[in-house]
């Protein structure tokens, strides 16, 4: 436990009074939040800028939307609206998701298993300071003679290689995200192993630790393959390689293989995460202990395993043998048991609880219905046959934002709703927070569900103009797009009054049926926790449901 | 909002009026039926699947709440349970996949073709060449759609028949033969897909990949480019005009042995963009070809006189022919990205041609580029000489420029 020593860190001495408010001074309060390496603070943060970088992105959003309202093109040009769909994946997936779920770690991993902070937190406050410049770069593309970067956030080559001016920013601030991503995982990775509590065994440990221990590995696995990828597009660009050239050897498909090869896990970064936060709330609120924890361990490492093996079913129509169609296929498939197991465990677990329907619990039980509409869309795409007329329509635009929106970003907000209280002190609006719920979970639907009429019917993706046949199921998506977009200033407020202290006083267990360290510290948790290691209860581990209420 | 509320009135109506709109298209190939079937197979077992779980899940909600006074069981960790709900999904799935896997590999056999069809993607068109009888034409987004589609055009896409999904020149195919396509493209990545065959496969420069089809109706078959390929993507559409063997022979006979020019495949007359269907909507005549975008057909008609299109390009052409022939040239190939007004595109990196070094300078280096390319630029050796001279002519003397002529046999000796 030398790393407690890591706390007395001058950053964090501001006197008695804790750290630095905007009393203190706009220059003290500034620094503060710079030189932070409190993982409440940083978590904190990243939070904040997720929540930034999720509003940026789903303004890139509404354009697309804007201008696929009505057929004919109406706002802005192709080659604008080619790099509006490039950036709202790349803002989404890294700038969004990803670090939304970071701060969530940051927050909640050391109060969860009884550490007092990050293992290294210089380096955590290193790995969020990155992300500022990164995407300040990345959306400046926009703004460079040529516009920003045009061949989807998969940036295929040849296409990417046209990319002219915003090239170089492109891979530089990809670059960046990655050694963001990395130092952060390794941090995970070394608190999770080294600084747990007296008696929270690995077997122990609450689901939210397991399921970002399993994707901190897949983070350093993954994004040093991105690096890899993308620093030959550098290359072939401006050093006159030839990896991706047929003319000299190389092959485009390659990058294809590369790129998948991070992307998969990439897309298992994003939900597994997802699956703890979920796996925590739903106990909470059916008042039962999970059904079948070490199976949710289990079937959380197997798709992490699994994640590696699949890559190329989002290559089906790209060209490779008939053997390795049959491969990925198979693989693909196979998923679906870990990840069936999942859902099966989480019904399970509620059945014959004792269900009450707070916020968290609204977006948890959303979350288990939609991503598993989504899971089914990727159980039709895994079988490679069907797959080539599904492939790059709209029905694979549905499919992956049911398990990134409804999935990914409703998990997040599962979290927000579920750990506020603990971080600001306060109880958020309920009656907001279920107008928050039922706003977003009516229009993701209505936005998402129509595109896989669309796909079905033939409508490829990213396309700025589509055939008069499909106009009735963009018009719906679109109208669902704009209120899903505006639903989210209600949360913004609702965040806003949390952090302005506006509410009732939230006790130290916030939830009557909440179970884990985080909730014997004080609402709001005090500025650093469990300086010295808890003694670590079973009561706290499993959870056990004549708990006493708000203790 | 008529339209919301004809789209919410559809999506109530959804079974009754359960057509193509709303699912994937049953097709017109044993193999295309076959996937639709295998479609509805994984769907309906996805819906019985998630019946069940969602039934019980939504039971659970509705029956085990704290306000129904439910108490919390104790019960947890039960590995029968958790190998039972392992077992039966794997079952399952095995299902799936030996149909799956038994379609996947007839339709990756391409044995037994009886004609081959090479497609070249390009940005963007497609390129056609009919290796067996030696025709070769390139096909595009047609005028009326390219008209409509342009940024505050003031056309009503309704008003357009099949919008952007029409094309000048339709790939015509016999039906109940085999057809294997060789796939490759020249610029960058680009896919062929049409639903209605069930064929979808990626288009990579440097790499040929092989489909085929074996089509069972006559009629018209339409799809579009599925890989991103840049700014003009959803603008290549592919239209696929089967028809019956007999038909087809006689289409190849008006086609067939003729060297390569725009005007001689031709597929402009307005009949070509009705909706019809089968051998009525063949065009073989080549009188009509009086499309905007081709010669017109005073010039084919000098074209053919000369006999020879190679003669014809050794022909000193007027200022005014070139200027007029560029203009259309122009349109139809550069001004996506140079535009109509010669400025270019700052915002996307494409050149302004008004008093550009390439432009004003040695005519030798803008006809080499027009032929090979350069960076974002794709090759244009596909023109003719004549369609180069003349296209070069007109960036030459136009917006202001005033470089002087470019006869086709400059471009003929650079190739």
């Amino acid at each position: 436990m030398s790393h407690a020593a890591d706390h007395h860190d001058p950053h964090d001495q501001h006197g008695h009074h804790g750290p630095a408010t905007l009393k203190d001074g706009f220059g003290k309060w500034a620094m503060r939040w710079i030189g932070t390496t409190n993982h409440k603070d940083l978590g904190t943060l990243y939070l904040w800028f997720s929540f930034i970088m999720f509003f940026i992105g789903g303004a890139m959003a509404l354009v697309i939307r804007a201008e696929l309202f009505v057929p004919g093109m109406q706002f802005v040009d192709p080659e604008f609206f080619n790099q509006m769909t490039a950036m709202h994946a790349l803002v989404m997936i890294f700038g969004a998701v990803m670090p939304g779920f970071v701060g969530l770690a940051n927050w909640m991993v050391p109060m969860m298993i009884g550490c007092s902070d990050l293992a290294l937190p210089r380096v955590n406050n290193w790995g969020f300071w990155i992300l500022p410049f990164a995407f300040t770069m990345l959306i400046g593309t926009l703004f460079v003679p040529g516009g920003g970067p045009a061949a989807g956030w998969t940036m295929y080559p040849p296409l990417s290689l046209q990319t002219s001016n915003a090239f170089p920013m492109l891979i530089f601030s990809i670059h960046l995200l990655g050694i963001s991503s990395i130092t952060g995982a390794i941090n995970v990775v070394v608190t999770i192993l080294n600084m747990r509590a007296p008696g929270m065994t690995l077997l122990k440990m609450p689901l939210f630790v397991w399921t970002w221990l399993i994707t901190a590995f897949l983070l350093v696995a993954a994004m040093p393959v991105l690096a890899g990828a993308i620093t030959m597009l550098l290359t072939d660009k401006y050093f006159a390689t030839s990896f991706f050239s047929a003319a000299g050897g190389g092959d485009p498909v390659m990058f294809q293989h590369i790129f998948w090869f991070f992307g998969h896990p990439e897309v298992y970064i994003l939900i597994l995460p997802a699956f703890g936060v979920v796996s925590t709330i739903i106990p909470t609120f059916a008042r039962k202990e999970l059904f079948g924890y070490d199976s949710m361990v289990y079937a959380t490492a197997s798709i992490a395993f699994l994640s590696f093996i699949v890559w190329a079913h989002h290559m089906f129509t790209a060209g490779m043998p008939i053997a390795a169609e049959l491969f990925f296929m198979f693989s693909t498939m196979l998923i679906a048991v870990p990840t069936g197991v999942k859902v099966f465990n989480w019904v399970a677990t509620m059945w014959r609880g004792s269900m009450t329907f707070e916020t968290p619990m609204l977006f948890a039980i959303a979350f288990v219905f939609l991503f598993t509409i989504g899971g089914f869309s990727g159980l039709m795409l895994a079988i490679a046959p069907v797959d080539f007329q599904y492939h790059d329509t709209y029905f694979v635009v549905a499919h992956f934002h049911y398990v990134l929106v409804p999935g990914a970003v409703f998990a997040i907000m599962a979290g927000v709703y579920y750990w506020l209280p603990k971080w600001s002190g306060v109880m958020y609006s309920e009656t907001l927070g279920k107008w928050h719920f039922w706003l977003t979970t009516i229009f993701v639907n209505v936005t998402f569900f129509p595109m896989h009429f669309s796909g079905l019917a033939g409508m490829p993706r990213r396309i700025p103009d589509y055939a008069v046949q499909f106009a009735d199921f963009n018009f719906i998506a679109s109208v669902g797009a704009f209120g899903f977009g505006f639903s989210q200033f209600l949360f913004l407020y609702i965040v806003i009054q949390a952090c302005r202290r506006k509410g009732e006083p939230a006790p130290a267990r916030v939830w009557e049926g909440a179970h884990g360290l985080e909730w014997t510290v004080p609402s709001p948790a005090p500025y650093h926790t469990f300086e010295t290691p808890p003694v670590v209860s079973d009561a706290e581990i499993t959870a056990v449901h004549d708990e006493p209420a708000r203790a | 909002m008529s339209r919301l509320m004809m789209g919410l009135v559809g999506m109530l109506a959804a079974p009754a009026a359960l057509a193509s709109k709303w699912n994937m298209p049953v097709g017109v190939t044993d193999i295309s039926r076959e996937v639709y079937d295998l479609h509805m197979l994984i769907f309906w077992i996805c819906v019985v699947i998630g019946v069940g779980v969602f039934g019980v899940m939504f039971y659970s909600v509705f029956a085990h709440r704290k306000s129904k006074g439910a108490k919390p069981a104790d019960f947890h960790e039960s590995t029968t349970v958790e190998i039972i709900w392992t077992v039966i999904p794997f079952v399952i799935l095995i299902a799936m996949a030996i149909p799956a896997a038994g379609t996947l590999m007839r339709m990756e056999d391409v044995s037994g073709s009886e004609m081959t069809v090479k497609i070249t993607g390009y940005q963007w068109l497609w390129e056609y060449e009919y290796l067996d009888s030696d025709i070769h034409f390139y096909s595009r987004l047609d005028s009326e759609s390219d008209k409509a589609r342009q940024l505050d055009s003031g056309i009503d896409p309704t008003t357009v028949d099949n919008y952007l999904l029409e094309v000048d020149n339709r790939l015509v195919l016999p039906v109940d033969t085999k057809i294997r396509f060789l796939l490759t493209a020249n610029d960058v990545l680009h896919a062929w897909w049409v639903p209605d065959l069930a064929v979808k496969k990626d288009a990579v420069p440097g790499f040929v990949r092989e489909i085929w089809t074996k089509i069972d109706e006559p009629g018209v078959y339409r799809g579009q480019c599925a890989e991103l390929c840049g700014r003009d993507h959803g603008f290549m559409p592919i239209v696929v005009e089967a028809v019956s063997k007999e038909d087809y022979a006689k289409w190849v006979a008006s086609k067939g042995g003729k060297t390569m020019t725009d005007a001689v495949v031709d597929a402009g007359t307005p009949a070509a963009t009705a909706p019809t269907t089968g051998a009525g909507a063949l065009y073989t005549d080549k009188e009509n070809a009086v499309d905007s975008d081709k010669p017109a057909p005073t010039q084919v008609a000098q074209a053919s006189a000369a006999a020879k299109p190679a003669a014809a390009a050794s022909a000193e052409l007027s200022k005014a022919d070139l200027m007029a022939e560029g203009e259309k040239v122009y349109g139809h190939n550069c001004a996506a990205c140079h535009q109509p007004s010669g400025k270019g595109m700052e915002m996307a990196n494409f050149p302004a041609l008004i008093g550009s070094p390439i432009v004003t300078g040695d005519a030798g280096v803008q006809i080499k580029q027009v032929l090979t390319g350069k960076g974002a630029m794709p090759p244009f050796a596909y023109l003719t000489d004549k369609q180069i001279a003349s296209v070069v002519t007109y960036t030459r003397n136009s917006w202001g420029n005033d470089t002087g002529v470019v006869q086709p046999a400059a471009v003929k000796a650079q190739r």
